[in-house]
């Protein structure tokens, strides 16, 4: 079953390539996609292997993405903003894109609110994960499945 | 030619919670793309942002290649005094804008 698979796969890669070489003269290697395991080094840089608990954090990203050049996305931290107790960054990682960091956000006590907007790309469907960093050293995270229809960051320019 | 979009209110109480709304015009591109001929266009991303109030550093982001162009970022602060908010912009092949914007706190 596992060999069969692989030849399926392997047949269909040489004909999307031949495909490609008929269009264009040039066959463009995509490069490489983070992997869960790149993912996972991004995050032990930020959190230095200390725990990440699940919760506080609100990742907003629309659930079905029509185009992956330019995704709203909104992170939101619940936890009051005082002096002794906020906090300090936000930091957004995902799996597919080539590379696993996708911005770092630096607040303080100042901020009144821990929330931040941008606009991302993603390259693939994947996995995007938010994780906050507390003033008492504490990390919290959210993880949000995206589904990408148009994908972004290594298309052709013609 | 860069150009900065910034948005902060004009006036707001001591104590308020403002949101304040930057977008600095540029192409973001990643370096992972290819012309049809097959050659990589190079990087040229902007990787960093700065804002200031009244010369203090209130709030900074690192950005990397899944930021969209033109990059739009949102963040909070609270209103302390009247003054001005610096805004700065870094990045690659010596990349450098910088933008303010001033608000009156009564």
């Amino acid at each position: 079953m596992r060999k069969q698979d692989s030849t399926r796969r392997q047949f269909l890669g040489l004909a999307g390539g031949v495909a490609v070489l008929g269009a264009v003269p040039i066959v463009t290697v995509r490069p490489v996609e983070a992997t869960p395991a790149e993912l996972a080094s991004a995050i032990r840089n930020v959190t230095g292997g200390a725990a990440v608990k699940t919760g506080k954090v609100k990742l907003d990203v629309p659930p079905l993405v029509e185009n992956g050049n330019t995704v709203p996305m909104t992170v939101s931290v619940s936890h009051p903003m005082a002096p002794e107790d906020h906090v300090k960054s936000i930091h957004v990682f995902n799996e597919k894109n080539p590379q696993p960091n996708i911005a770092n956000f630096y607040l303080g006590p100042h901020s009144g609110r821990a929330q931040v907007s941008t606009r991302i790309r993603l390259a693939d469907s994947q996995k995007i994960v938010a994780i906050a960093r507390l003033s008492d050293g504490s990390f919290w995270s959210a993880t949000v499945e995206v589904i990408v229809t148009l994908a972004a960051c290594t298309e052709e320019v013609i | 030619m860069p150009s900065a979009l910034i948005n902060v209110p004009a006036k707001a109480k001591r104590g308020d919670i403002i949101e304040i709304k930057t977008l600095m015009s540029h192409i973001m591109e990643t370096g992972f793309r290819h012309t049809a001929t097959g050659e990589v266009i190079p990087r040229d991303l902007i990787t960093g942002f700065t804002c200031r109030y009244n010369g203090t550093e209130i709030f900074r982001a690192d950005l990397f290649p899944a930021i969209a162009a033109n990059p739009f970022i949102t963040f909070f602060t609270t209103a302390t005094a009247s003054g001005k908010f610096e805004f700065e912009w870094i990045g690659d092949n010596g990349f450098s804008e910088i933008a303010s914007a001033s608000i009156s706190v009564e």
